[in-house]
């Protein structure tokens, strides 16, 4: 009944996390069943093994939260000789977004993963607002982004995911742009640019200045960006920002996302993703649809 | 195991104007929590509390399935929570993160110190010493007697020293002027203001004593997901939630010395 599929990638519904909101997945293995995710995204992997940004780096806004944690993470090389063989055994997608400072770092990156048999998808990462050389850098401008992709494209044979930046004036031409030099599917939004100052500190409230918006708060910018992108390109649409309940994820697909990716929510409830499984699979009972299918795209 | 589980407050007390004390009772089986390890709360109801708040667990009772939190009112959220009333209910995530270790000798000397608001943790700390035959030191500051709440519960588990800023109760000063501070131990834990906590891990670590401190940094996910909460170790950035909140000084050089 929620089957569905992002290009090769075949979905036992249309449940994804979105990456840096669910670790390695491991981190909510005692709140849920991972096996009944159709897949999930983990945290942003780089060619070598990154600090990150300084600390203070959340703050939470009004429905939402600022993040500007900056891609830390262990390196390619440690996730696959170490994370990897932790996760595989999963009965599900199990997604690498793929991040850089360089055309030549991405392709690094993609062609390590594209090696790991139990990861059938890369989502490549450009559209990070935290990080000071390249991420959204290639992510907000039509010709950046079709270079990267193109040169990813050529090292890496899976299923490949592109996340865009909503941090443009445009989406749909970077989307176009994207579909044009190979890419498989586009998921967004990532966050939105944001800031936030303590007044009595008189300070920004993050060590990085700005920070990327998620949460309940973007859900509409979002949704209209899923829905423009949805009909400007001819790939599978996955869709994110905001989405906590199993209605937020039918308005997505109606909007025209084959898949959704659940994020910031995880903080809120652990079990947010299995809850919004079961309550699409009520929503479909007791709306006599058969295949989520039928609604995918309907706006 | 870690659960996500709606708790039913049978208590609530208020202890004076800035700190209030919750009894969760968990109707069946609760999760074993060491001292040191806090829960994630859910405030609901408001677009500004949209996260939960991490507290840490002030005292247990594994056989009552009981639990109770300390809280300081400092916030949105836990203004909110204050206005929560016995009958209520309250969502947990719990156990996280990892604890003080309590592997000690019997007969060992431990010094715990607490500040402020820090104070909460030691108390199930103390008692847990107490089942290991060690009968600790328990040094406790704040500005005021005021903010000293609820010294009188700690009085069976150890030998008890007051210190405030204006000398209202015990001794007249910070809790490192407090002659009690300079004995001999062979291990230190302590919870309270950066400041406090990082005189006492530098005198800790002149005197060649361990010690363990408990760091409390904004928080989103609580489960080491999201990598908000880091701290600067000498191995790099390491979460608050996951790695910590109790980290030993031996490996917090960076930290202790900015």
């Amino acid at each position: 009944m929620l089957a569905v599929k992002v290009h090769n990638l075949s979905l036992k519904n249309p449940v994804l996390t979105a990456s840096g909101t669910f670790g390695y997945g491991e981190e909510f293995a005692d709140f849920i069943d991972l096996n009944r995710l159709g897949g999930f995204v983990v945290k942003g992997t780089t060619g070598t093994h990154r600090e990150g940004n300084p600390y203070p780096r959340m703050v939470e806004t009004p429905s939402g939260m600022l993040n500007s944690v900056g891609l830390q993470n262990g390196g390619v090389e440690k996730f696959c000789s170490e994370v990897y063989h932790r996760i595989k055994h999963l009965d599900t997608n199990i997604i690498v977004n793929v991040s850089g400072s360089s055309i030549e770092e991405y392709c690094s990156v993609a062609e390590q993963i594209d090696a790991l048999e139990k990861i059938p998808a890369i989502e490549l990462n450009i559209s990070c607002p935290n990080v000071k050389c390249g991420g959204m850098g290639f992510g907000t401008s039509p010709d950046m982004a079709a270079q990267v992709v193109e040169a990813v494209r050529k090292v890496y044979h899976k299923t490949l995911i592109v996340k865009l930046s909503p941090n443009v004036t445009s989406i749909t031409e970077i989307a176009k742009a994207v579909e044009g030099a190979g890419a498989d599917s586009v998921s967004l939004i990532n966050t939105l640019l944001g800031m936030a100052i303590d007044i009595e500190r008189r300070r920004p409230a993050m060590a990085n200045v700005t920070g990327g918006l998620s949460g309940p708060a973007v859900k509409p910018v979002a949704v209209r960006m899923v829905w423009q992108v949805a009909h400007a390109v001819n790939i599978p649409v996955v869709g994110l920002g905001g989405i906590s309940t199993a209605e937020d994820a039918i308005e997505f697909l109606m909007a025209g996302a084959t898949a959704i990716e659940v994020g910031t929510a995880n903080f809120i409830d652990p079990a947010v993703t299995v809850k919004i499984i079961d309550g699409m699979e009520q929503w479909c009972k007791n709306h006599g649809i058969s295949d989520i299918n039928e609604i995918i795209g309907i706006i | 195991m870690k659960e996500i589980h709606d708790f039913k407050i049978i208590r609530r007390e208020q202890l004076g104007q800035h700190y209030f004390r919750l009894v969760l009772q968990h109707g069946g089986t609760m999760q074993p929590v060491a001292p040191g390890q806090f829960v994630e709360v859910q405030v609901e109801g408001r677009p500004e509390v949209m996260l939960r708040r991490p507290i840490s667990v002030h005292d247990v009772d594994q056989e009552t399935g009981t639990m109770s939190l300390l809280i300081q009112i400092v916030g949105n959220g836990t203004r909110r929570l204050a206005e929560l009333r016995e009958g209520d209910s309250l969502n947990l995530v719990y156990p996280l993160g990892h604890g003080f270790s309590t592997d000690i000798a019997s007969g060992s000397r431990a010094l715990l110190v607490g500040g402020g608001a820090g104070i909460a943790p030691l108390l199930h700390l103390s008692k847990v010493l107490g089942t290991k035959g060690v009968r600790p030191t328990i040094l406790l500051g704040g500005r005021t007697a005021d903010l000293i709440p609820v010294r009188d519960d700690f009085e069976p588990y150890g030998t008890l020293c007051i210190a405030t800023d204006d000398g209202s109760l015990g001794h007249k000063g910070l809790v490192i002027s407090h002659p009690a501070f300079a004995e001999s131990y062979n291990i230190i834990y302590t919870c309270g203001p950066t400041p406090m906590m990082k005189a006492v891990a530098r005198s800790a670590a002149e005197r060649g004593i361990r010690c363990e401190v408990s760091l409390e940094n904004l928080m989103a996910c609580g489960v080491g997901a999201c990598l908000c909460c880091v701290t600067d170790t000498d191995q790099g950035h390491r979460c608050v939630c996951k790695d910590g909140p109790v980290f030993d000084t031996a490996k917090m050089g960076k930290w202790m010395n900015v």
